[in-house]
């Protein structure tokens, strides 16, 4: 991987002039400082996620991708971007967090051990959450319904309780995670097969509330 | 439902007629053995109850039907068709003509009397039980309550035929709680009901508004414990069915779930969950202490009490798969039970104390068991896509459970004997799930 001064290549895809990125567009209505640096510190520390994630990541979403999430489309070797807001998710809501980092984590059946990509999408969460100091957070535990009613309560928490303390160990502070279980009763499919089964177990981090 | 108090007692003393004179027979009194194996259901006739009004006979004919229903309900009796009788009510005010009995292969007969019957007013109920072959009186009670409790008043004369023919106790005059479930599959609204074990007199509790789950009975018959969503922290709480006022049940930070009641009914044992790990705890209903019993740092959930109050068995991952464990009601002594593969959970204790019933999800199917409680004698009686959550009858002869159908999508009550056999449906008016079965009513 290359690195210069001014710029990150990844892979075969670069993401263009990160100095360019803290540029005011010309579109763009005046921002205020605190906003600007809100929206640069998002932009680098999302290119830091790819950069993280750059092994394992699709290339070809590298390429000319939305990696900030606002729109902007990085033409190689141009150093302009342009950005569409309309339709985008805020910064710092739940949709944002879907969208630029993943809101959930899946685990194999009986099991809270987070893998290698529910690791990866805590690692985003985790910085996400840094850019957005004032945000709460509730990590939702889910288990599939193969098991009893009551066992599968103590298993979702078990399962909150995993994220929650993988983002305790990245420095977020305890009182910004709350933690749930739905056990059994919130399935996200509701067919009775494996492929539903894989697709409720899991956690959810959903943004509760913005001190 | 509101209790009414029953005016007569109902065992012994003044209240039970004398036999009517009568040369006993020499052969051995009637009975049926259901300790072992398959049951030949019985077959007895349950003549309608004379009446002097109206309103006294189809009161008469009303606990006639319910009699039927309930034994007929538990695979033992198999109640004769009216229609097949030679005397009629008014005759059997006086004995019996026993040959018109054996003619139609009645081995039992229930005859008796109603007065009063009036709406707001009293009921008054005579009832004998007769051994047809033997030609003499098993059984003669008086019983008196007011007319609205006139369902009651039958299940208690059912519960004697049963009790004298069988020799166990009976289970027809008591209540069922459970989870009414409705609505779309990702988001199900789920209300706590209350009905009759036969379904009568179904009544909602809660208005589906915030989730609830696992409703128990105290074993007074008329407060229940359950866990309901309420806020960001789901808590047991407690309310009383006639009043319906509501409360807390403990103050803990965490999750509380599956509460049971111990048999005496001043204590409560339930899981908390704290920082992930689940132990059980138990403390006082009217309010106090809470005693941590488990300190392990996995699952341990479901407690259930032994009848004498003294021993629990829960469910625990401590072995790395879940397993059924007995502990004493302090916490000491933990040992595990289960060791007939799959993962096991839901353990109930039966009121007889024998048996422990539980769901053991094994080879991809769920099944109901029951096992001593030393985990001897692992005995499988259902099998399905989903069946989980046993509950035990009053005398620990009947499994209610809740059974989802992978094929339908429905999940509903259904019952099974202890034996194994007389598995049946429970009907309910809508999904129904983990269901709770009370005590004898007082």
């Amino acid at each position: 991987m290359q690195t210069t001064k001014d710029s990150l290549a990844v892979g075969n895809g670069w993401l263009g002039p990160l100095a360019a990125t803290s540029l005011k567009r010309a579109d763009e209505p005046p921002l205020d400082m605190e906003l600007e640096m809100t929206a640069s510190l998002l932009r680098v520390s999302a290119a830091l996620v790819l950069l993280a994630a750059c092994s394992s990541a699709d290339e070809s979403a590298l390429q000319g991708s939305d990696a900030a999430g606002d729109g902007a489309v990085r033409n190689a070797g141009l150093g302009i971007s342009s950005s569409e807001l309309a339709g985008q998710p805020v910064p710092g809501t739940q949709e944002d967090l879907e969208v630029s980092v993943g809101d959930r984590v899946y685990f194999t059946y009986d099991s809270v051990v987070l893998s290698p990509q529910a690791i990866q999408t805590l690692d985003g969460q985790a910085a996400w959450l840094e850019q957005y100091p004032n945000v709460l957070v509730t990590v939702e535990g889910h288990a599939d319904e193969r098991g009893t009613r009551e066992y599968n309560l103590a298993l979702g928490d078990r399962r909150a309780n995993a994220v929650k303390n993988y983002l305790v160990a990245l420095n977020i502070p305890p009182s910004r995670v709350l933690t749930i279980s739905y056990g059994e009763e919130r399935p996200a499919d509701p067919g009775h097969d494996e492929q539903a089964w894989t697709e409720n177990r899991r956690a959810v981090t959903t943004v509760t509330t913005t001190q | 439902m509101r209790r009414r108090p029953f005016l007569t007692a109902l065992l012994g003393g003044a209240a039970s007629l004398s036999s009517l004179a009568l040369p006993r027979s020499a052969r051995a009194q009637l009975e049926l053995d259901i300790t072992e194996g398959i049951v030949e259901p019985l077959p007895i006739a349950i003549s309608e109850l004379y009446g002097e009004t109206p309103l006294a006979q189809q009161r008469g004919r009303e606990i006639a039907d319910l009699v039927s229903a309930d034994l007929e309900r538990s695979g033992l009796f198999r109640p004769i068709d009216r229609r097949a009788f030679i005397q009629s009510p008014a005759e059997l005010r006086n004995l019996p003509r026993f040959a018109d009995w054996r003619q139609i292969n009645a081995q039992a007969l229930v005859t008796g009397e109603v007065t009063g019957g009036a709406p707001g007013g009293e009921l008054a109920v005579e009832f004998r039980l007769w051994d047809v072959f033997a030609g003499i009186q098993m059984r003669g009670q008086r019983l008196a309550t007011a007319t609205d409790n006139w369902r009651r008043v039958a299940h208690k004369v059912a519960d004697v035929v049963y009790e004298r023919i069988t020799g166990e106790g009976g289970y027809f005059d008591s209540r069922i709680v459970y989870v009414s479930e409705t609505g779309a599959d990702r988001d199900r609204i789920k209300r706590i009901a209350v009905m009759d074990q036969d379904g009568a007199n179904h009544r909602f509790l809660t208005d589906g508004a915030d989730l609830v789950l696992t409703p128990r009975f105290h074993p007074d018959g008329q407060r229940i414990a359950y866990m309901r969503y309420s806020g960001l922290t789901p808590q047991v709480y407690l309310m009383n069915i006639d009043t319906g006022r509501e409360q807390r049940l403990g103050s803990f930070g965490g999750m509380t779930f599956a509460p049971q009641f111990a048999p005496d009914g001043r204590r409560v044992a339930m899981s908390l969950a704290e920082g992930g790990n689940s132990d059980v705890y138990t403390l006082d209903v009217a309010g106090g202490q809470a005693r941590r019993l488990t300190s392990h740092s996995g699952i341990d959930t479901s407690p259930s009490f032994s009848p004498d109050g003294r021993q629990i068995t829960f469910n625990s991952d401590r072995a790395g798969s879940p397993q059924l464990y007995v502990m004493t009601a302090d916490g000491s002594n933990p040992r595990r039970i289960s060791f007939g593969g799959g993962a096991y959970g839901s353990p109930a204790w039966s009121p007889r104390g024998d048996l422990i019933a539980f769901a053991v999800l094994r080879g991809g199917y769920f099944h109901i068991g029951v096992m001593r409680p030393d985990g001897g004698d692992e005995r499988l009686l259902t099998r399905s896509t989903q069946d989980e959550g046993p509950s035990w009858s009053p005398n620990g002869r009947v499994i209610l459970f809740s059974r989802t159908d992978f094929g339908s999508d429905r999940v509903r009550l259904f019952s099974i004997d202890v034996s194994g056999y007389n598995e049946r449906q429970v009907a309910t008016p809508l999904d129904a799930s983990d269901p709770d079965w009370s005590s004898l009513l007082a």
